[in-house]
């Protein structure tokens, strides 16, 4: 091998990887993306619900998110997909004096970074959101910048651009190795053929880990799996992202939105985790989210649900994402353990990678790649996952 | 107007029904106990139900089976499929146009609400249709405990349409019995095993990793059924056919449309052309003309038709013609079929400029062929859980082999539970194979030698289909046909048995294909010839004068009616003599019933020029869009999904599946290389309060 043929190979053609393609050939980079499935968006982008926000309570997340925010909200106007975005906004609702609290706490970070987040007392919530049950209702945090869009058209849309700018896909083709000498990358082995390269980034969402074996490292990603489902589409009623923290027997938190198209997409966090691969439908769910999202929204009781699916959220030990150079192999670039976020952060990730690869950080980069560091010691807690 | 119900059949019972006013837009109509909404707006001519959001494409009646979602109306505010749902008294519907909109509730009125109950079975059987009800006798005889739930409002599933006799043999599976009867006994059959529950309108809607099945019974309450075995017998789902206006209110399946008119006694449409002529499509064109619904023509794309010879030739001899190597251009309208265009195709499947006709109609039925709803069965086998299917969720047959399949089937789940039922008797196993086979060779027709001084019958029936009935009921012994084989043609043997035919008719009357004839020679002057005619007891009177066909529907001449008899022991048969001269009396096989004039096309043909070949109805993408992605190399369902939301509707892709399945076929695409969609839940959609375990909806 002499040459590389490929500035950038990336791992994955999903939430993550197809954004990132897409900025890299923007930037000249000669890109490949290479995907296990049979087209862009088949693993874990497909089943994420479209929620984008970035009232985050640290500083990493939130920038990314502010950048893929600009991304989303703009795209449409730029390029001509629509995306499906709407500019609803997020709202967590307290119920209960812990929530009210736990709230108001995070409230109080988010307002350093600058973020559009109010506290809304019971009546200016119900003014904003009619549809909620009143009975018991506090009020909330309403996050009117945040809102949401359609993971799969915005796969397709990144993805058309990326190739529109010299970006190569190759799907149905799985990664069996990395190429390294003298601990530096050189190429990537599929089943079908080895590609050189001069660097690879691990996209490979919920199976990141895999990948990184492939190289001899231990990225600490399990995934573990939500279970998600989208209505009829009706009449718009409900504005913003709602989203109920309080901790049940069997659940954490849930949340759903009326998407773009008028469909309810919602989803909920089991508790425990179901930890793993497995993304066949249980019978536990529907009757679970049901109860909680009737509850929240009575008029919900009518609406019905067409169809469910399970997907995986990449977690790590402390909830946030590895997203770095690998000290351990030169041109060896972590972009993984979104924790069921990747959607949303992908586009603000995948720009950054850019100027990670270029040599050419920021002191913002810096900020958001600090927390975020694949050798960080794995010791906090995400306060809002 | 005087309404679309059909106040008398020849066959069905019209029963009185408790009448009532709901409302149509705000306008009083009248409904009957027991009608669904959809029936009861065609029973007032109401044809169209709402509009599409996407692009305000009209919207009515397409599965009549609650599979799509294409019938859907607003009742007292909220959205249902029509065609499920049964109308009330004083319901308000209003057509749904745009998205319908969520009404609020009240807070205390969800206060109340429960995890769903659980019941543990011995076996489950989704369906009780003929299959899942042969099973449910089988296992009922062995003290299994068994849960059937089906998602109508009676049992019986599809053989509830079935006007006609049965084909099969007696002793198997009631041949010579009308369908409707048949789900009757098999009804009756089941309801006397203790062991047996029965949930009617009650809907399975996903089969769980957890091997529980989620069941929404009579559309109130969600269960969890934990059964030890499943047995799918849902039976099958109708084939669609891209083609212009293919979604105009009008173009439905023949399936459909016999639900509306056998079951719910509506007389759904004035003149139809059927496209298909499978078994389905020929036996919906006999059921319109019994319904007393024009049939301008039957369309095949095959050179010949796939449905029995029997079926056909019945058809071609009532006056209905078919045009095989033909297929449909367009369905034409704005807001409804208007007519309908068909053209001759080639060797290569492409219409042959200048042999296009339109002819006038308002209904094109689609009776393509089906597929088996065997989801269930696909994810109880991907979830360990033990699992069998029968009837047409196992392979597409006539309904007499879905009965035996369940029969087998039944024996085999009670294996599966651990019952010493012992191995499946090779001779049911050859016997189910014989019901469940294709028609085989067509000979040609032996008609017997004038027999002066004798009757004799003239079997119009020329091709190896699996029927025998004529032998069992001919008291003489009279006639053949190997038992081993009941698929072999019928053969008067009264040389070999000595004895002379004694016109006693049965052999007239129980032949599910109507082609058997008596011929008298015993008087002296022309012979008279004994025929089956089944248009009820006003169709024909002593001294009419009738137009007489031969099997293959070629016009022999006119005769007089002698004499007419409908009796108890010809089960709503007529059965008609007419005195016809001899040369032609062998070859009479059937009488004219509709006039040429209602075949005849338009003058001039009407080309469609809008652009609306549908794949995806629910999402309203068409060929042409499915066909440029696969053009730009794509290899992945759930990209086309993706891309153009075909398969996100409310049918869950059960309609355009096999149609994108079939444009990738089209491009030279080979099977292997198509990503399939992936299957997910639900199987129909439902209310998350039913889901919340609200006590009052």
């Amino acid at each position: 091998m002499t040459e590389p043929v490929y500035d950038v190979i990336i791992i994955g053609a999903g939430s993550v990887g197809t954004p990132a393609a897409m900025f890299l050939a923007e930037a000249g980079f000669k890109t490949l993306v290479i995907d296990q499935f049979a087209s862009v968006g088949q693993g874990a982008n497909k089943a994420a619900i479209g929620g984008i926000r970035a009232t985050h309570s640290d500083p990493a997340k939130i920038r990314l998110c502010l950048k893929s925010i600009e991304v989303f909200s703009t795209w449409q106007q730029q390029y001509g997909d629509n995306l499906e975005w709407i500019a609803g906004g997020y709202c967590f609702v307290a119920y209960r004096p812990r929530e009210e609290k736990i709230l108001k706490n995070l409230l109080a970070v988010q307002k350093e970074y600058q973020l559009n987040i109010e506290w809304l007392n019971r009546e200016a919530l119900l003014e904003a959101v009619p549809a909620l049950n009143p009975e018991g209702l506090i009020g909330g945090t309403f996050s009117p910048d945040d809102g949401s869009a359609s993971p799969m058209r915005s796969a397709l849309a990144f993805y058309r651009r990326a190739r529109e700018k010299g970006a190569v896909f190759q799907f149905g083709e799985k990664v069996t190795g990395i190429l390294t000498v003298r601990g530096r990358v050189q190429g990537v082995h599929t089943n079908q053929g080895t590609y050189s390269c001069g660097s690879v980034i691990n996209a490979a969402g919920p199976w990141a880990r895999e990948v990184a074996e492939t190289v001899g490292l231990d990225v600490l990603v399990v995934p573990d799996s939500h279970e998600g489902g989208v209505s009829e589409p009706v009449a718009p009623f409900l504005r913003p992202m709602l989203v109920d923290i309080r901790q049940t027997s069997d659940s954490a938190n849930y949340y759903f939105y009326q998407h773009a198209t008028g469909q309810i997409i919602f989803c909920i966090t089991p508790a425990p985790p179901m930890v793993g691969t497995d993304r066949r439908e249980t019978s536990a769910f529907l009757p679970q989210v049901s109860r909680r999202m009737v509850n929240l929204v009575p008029r919900l009781c009518n609406l019905r649900v067409r169809r469910t699916w399970r997907g995986l959220y990449p977690m790590t030990p402390d909830g946030f994402p590895i997203v770095g150079l690998a000290p351990e192999v030169e041109g060896y670039v972590h972009a993984v353990g979104m924790c069921g976020q990747g959607y949303m952060l992908g586009p603000g990730v995948g720009d950054l990678l850019v100027r990670l690869i270029q040599g050419n950080l920021t002191a913002n980069d810096d900020e958001v790649l600090r927390g975020l560091r694949p050798d960080r010691p794995f010791r906090g807690q995400e306060k809002l996952k | 107007m005087a309404g679309y119900r059909i106040l008398a059949h020849p066959i069905l019972p019209v029963e009185e029904k408790y009448a009532f006013t709901f409302f149509w837009q705000g306008e009083p109509m009248k409904g009957l106990a027991g009608e669904t909404i959809a029936s009861a707006l065609f029973a007032n001519g109401v044809r169209t139900f709402g509009h599409h959001p996407k692009d305000g494409a009209a919207l009515g009646i397409f599965c009549a089976n609650g599979q799509c979602a294409q019938c859907t109306v607003l009742a007292d505010g909220l959205a249902v499929k029509s065609c499920m749902t049964l109308v009330q008294p004083g319901i308000q519907v209003e057509p749904s146009d745009g998205l319908p909109s969520l009404p609020p509730v009240a807070p205390s009125s969800v206060a109340e609400m429960k995890p769903p109950p659980e019941v543990a079975v011995d076996c489950l059987i989704i369906g009780g249709g003929p299959a899942g009800l042969s099973a449910g006798v089988e296992l009922g005889k062995l003290g299994a405990s068994v849960l059937v739930v089906d998602d109508k409002h009676r049992l019986g599933g599809k053989l509830v349409l079935q006007t006609h006799r049965f084909f099969g043999s007696i002793n198997a599976c009631y041949a010579g019995t009308r369908g409707i009867d048949i789900a009757t006994r098999l009804e009756e059959e089941v309801r006397q095993h203790a062991s047996v529950d029965i949930w009617l309108n009650s809907i399975a809607v996903a089969v769980y990793s957890d091997q529980k099945v989620g069941v929404v019974r009579d559309g109130r309450e969600y269960l969890g059924v934990k059964p030890k075995v499943l047995l799918v017998a849902a039976g099958a789902r109708e084939k669609s056919l891209a083609f212009r206006g293919n979604t105009l209110p009008g173009v439905y399946g023949a399936g459909a449309f016999q639900t509306l008119v056998n079951r719910d006694l509506i007389r759904c449409a004035d003149r139809l052309l059927i496209v298909g002529g499978g078994n389905v499509g020929l036996i919906a064109g006999y059921h319109a003309l019994q319904a007393g619904i024009q049939v301008v023509g039957l369309v095949e794309a095959l050179p010949e038709c796939g449905g029995y010879k029997v079926h056909q030739d019945k058809l071609a001899r009532f006056g209905v013609p078919i045009y095989t190597s033909h297929t449909v251009l367009s369905a034409n309208g704005e807001n409804h079929v208007e007519s309908v265009t068909i053209a001759a195709i080639d060797a290569n499947w492409t219409p042959v400029p200048g042999t296009e006709r339109t002819f006038s109609c308002d209904t094109v039925l689609i009776a393509v062929g089906l597929d088996p709803v065997n989801e269930f069965f696909a994810k109880a086998v991907e979830f360990g859980l033990p699992a069998f299917a029968a009837g047409d969720a196992e392979e597409i047959a006539e309904a007499s082999a879905a009965m035996f399949s369940g029969k087998i089937v039944g024996l085999k789940v009670g294996r599966a539970l651990g019952y010493e039922v012992g191995e499946v008797p090779p001779d049911w196993i050859r016997t189910g194979e014989i019901l469940k086979s294709k028609p085989g060779e067509t000979q040609d027709e032996q008609l017997p030698a004038e027999a002066d001084g004798q009757i004799i019958p003239v079997f119009h029936c020329s091709q190896e289909i699996p029927c025998n009935p004529c032998t069992s009921v001919c008291p003489q012994g009279n006639i053949y046909i190997d038992p081993d084989d009941i698929r072999k043609v019928p053969q008067y043997i009264s040389e070999r048995t000595g004895k002379e035919c004694i016109g006693c008719e049965k052999c007239v009357t129980v032949c599910p294909g109507l082609a058997v004839t008596l011929v008298d020679y015993r008087k002296a002057g022309d012979p008279i010839v004994t025929l089956a005619f089944e248009f009820g007891k006003e169709a024909l009177r002593k001294g009419d004068v009738v137009t007489v066909l031969d099997t293959a529907g070629n016009v022999l001449g006119n005769v007089r009616v002698v004499q007419t008899r409908i009796a108890r022991a010809t089960d709503r048969t007529m059965v008609v003599k007419v005195q016809a001269p001899r040369e032609v009396a062998r070859q009479i096989a059937g009488i004219l019933v509709q006039q040429a004039e209602v075949s005849a096309p338009m003058e001039q043909y009407v080309e469609r020029l809008t652009d609306d070949m549908i794949v995806c109805r629910c999402e309203r993408v068409t060929l042409g869009e499915i066909k440029e992605i696969i053009q730009a190399g794509s290899r992945d369902i759930n990209e086309i999904k993706a891309l153009t939301r075909a398969g996100m509707g409310a049918c869950g892709g059960k309609t355009c599946q096999p149609l994108i399945l079939r444009a990738f076929r089209e491009a030279g695409v080979p099977a292997e290389e198509v990503e399939l969609n992936v299957a997910r839940p639900l199987f129909v959609e439902v209310p998350l309060g039913v889901f919340a375990g609200l006590e009052q909806r």
